[in-house]
């Protein structure tokens, strides 16, 4: 069963086996506004913890969305191309950003669940 | 950045905060940034209806006296005493070599008063610049304590005239003081027809809460605000002019009076000459990406041999455009090649565009 962890950065990541969707929460999409342009990375490309991945552009400003964990990307959500307000119609479902296989499962200990997500953001 | 608890609150705050404004700091104050139909909406509703914006963070002041008009044309690059009762004239405070420390819209009221309004970030320094330059004319310069409000859109004239404002005859970049002592111009920052209001602080949570309340208004915060004078190919002081900007590089000699661009008695007089004689070393363009993703105000601009030709100064996203608007400085010289803006190690192509993006459709009356 899938199990779903937030960071403070205000991403949420799926887990599913190996495998992590990641995107951003529904508080993140509220506090950018709408978005026009997601800029989604390269299909197999390496990343490590901490590492700008996405760039999300709302009308006003543009925002890195960070790797969570260390892996690969293995997916993107190319919808966003012609439809990046997918984002703030349904961040934390369809407006998913990148599937990646994740390096180490064990680092998922570290992130948090929605409930002590919820309390940041309260 | 300053918290938000540092920053002046607008008079009307709570009435904001009640229509559910996200807050964000522009200038010292904290404004509204957006509110919940978001900023996509609200653009797209002034563009169709009407907006209603607090702008009360703009600075209103009054110069009068037997000399107010000698004192505005050595302050600014005008002949205050050639403007008619209630004619508005758009300008700046220069330096004396001719970078603009500000643009303002001067308003002839009366024989012998005038308004002045001037932008939020500058405000202390245009009083105090204003304050020194007029000292040794027999004039008085007041500041206004005011809330400021624009009525945005192509119904603005039908809401203003529901909720009463004296607007009768009142033509496009036309002014005049109110009965209840504001102050009203046809005029705005959106490229659409609309009226500026300045209202004494008593009358003024009774007025915005009544076009608030017409059903073809919604508030639109300085987001929208922004995406629209954008689209409207307007300068924002700071990003688009600053002190280091001319008239003449930024685009904006035609509001330089003929009789005063070979020189004249206002500050800045020999360098705007000069500049004008000279013609501009730069040039403020439209600037419209491929495809979807926007540049944004400091990306670089280059040429194809990646050489520097200049700098995005206001860019981001035109709802009303439906896709990405951008204005830059650049090279008088590289405006025939192809242009790139460098965007986080990318080189993206930009168009020429001309300006506004979006059409004007103001009322002039």
């Amino acid at each position: 069963m899938a199990q779903t962890y937030f960071t403070e950065d205000h991403e949420w990541i799926r887990v599913e086996g190996d495998i992590a969707t990641v995107g951003i929460t529904n508080y993140a999409q509220e506090q950018l506004g709408d978005l026009v342009f997601v800029e989604l990375p390269e299909k197999g490309r390496s990343i490590a913890k901490g590492d700008t991945v996405v760039v999300v552009e709302s009308v006003k400003a543009a925002s890195d969305v960070y790797a969570p964990l260390a892996g690969e990307v293995t997916d993107v959500n190319d919808g966003l191309s012609d439809n990046p307000g997918l984002v703030n119609s349904a961040a934390e479902k369809d407006g998913w950003l990148w599937k990646m296989k994740l390096a180490d499962k064990a680092a998922l200990d570290g992130l948090m669940d929605r409930a002590a997500y919820d309390a940041t953001t309260a | 950045m300053a918290e938000l608890g540092e920053l002046k609150r607008l008079p009307l705050h709570d009435l904001h905060a009640a229509a559910g404004a996200k807050f964000g700091g522009f200038a010292g104050w904290s404004m509204p940034l957006t509110y919940p139909a978001g900023v996509m909406k609200e653009h797209l509703h002034c563009r169709e209806a009407t907006g209603l914006f607090d702008i009360s963070h703009m600075k209103l002041f009054a110069v009068s006296g037997p000399q107010a008009a000698a004192a505005l044309s050595r302050a600014c690059p005008i002949e205050a005493d050639g403007l008619a009762t209630g004619q508005s004239k758009y300008t700046f405070f220069l330096n004396g070599d001719a970078g603009i420390l500000d643009d303002l819209i001067v308003t002839r009221v009366d024989g012998e008063r005038f308004v002045v309004v001037a932008n939020a970030g500058n405000a202390e320094a245009d009083e105090a610049h204003l304050r020194e330059v007029v000292a040794g004319f027999n004039c008085r310069i007041d500041a206004l304590d005011r809330v400021f409000l624009a009525l945005q859109g192509p119904q603005a004239e039908a809401v203003a005239r529901d909720a009463g404002l004296e607007i009768d005859g009142l033509a496009f970049m036309n002014g005049r003081e109110t009965n209840d002592g504001g102050f009203i111009a046809r005029s705005g920052y959106t490229g659409e027809d609309g009226f500026e209001i300045a209202v004494p602080l008593d009358a003024a949570q009774a007025l915005a809460e009544r076009l608030a309340a017409d059903p073809r208004v919604e508030w639109i915060g300085l987001a929208a605000r922004d995406s629209l004078r954008l689209e409207a190919g307007l300068c924002l002081h700071g990003q688009d002019i600053t002190p280091d900007t001319n008239p003449v590089d930024a685009g904006l000699t035609w509001a330089i009076p003929k009789a005063l661009r070979a020189g004249g008695s206002y500050i800045g007089a020999d360098a705007l000459a000069k500049a004008i004689a000279n013609g501009p070393r730069r040039k403020r363009v439209g600037l419209k990406p491929d495809g979807r993703q926007p540049v944004r105000a400091g990306a670089a601009l280059v040429d194809a041999d990646g050489a520097a030709v200049g700098s995005i100064t206001s860019g981001g996203f035109g709802p009303s455009f439906g896709g990405p608007v951008a204005m830059g400085s650049v090279d008088a010289a590289a405006l025939e090649g192809p242009i790139f803006a460098e965007v986080r190690g990318n080189r993206m192509p930009l168009a020429l565009h001309p300006l506004p993006f979006q059409p004007h459709r103001m009322r002039k009356g």
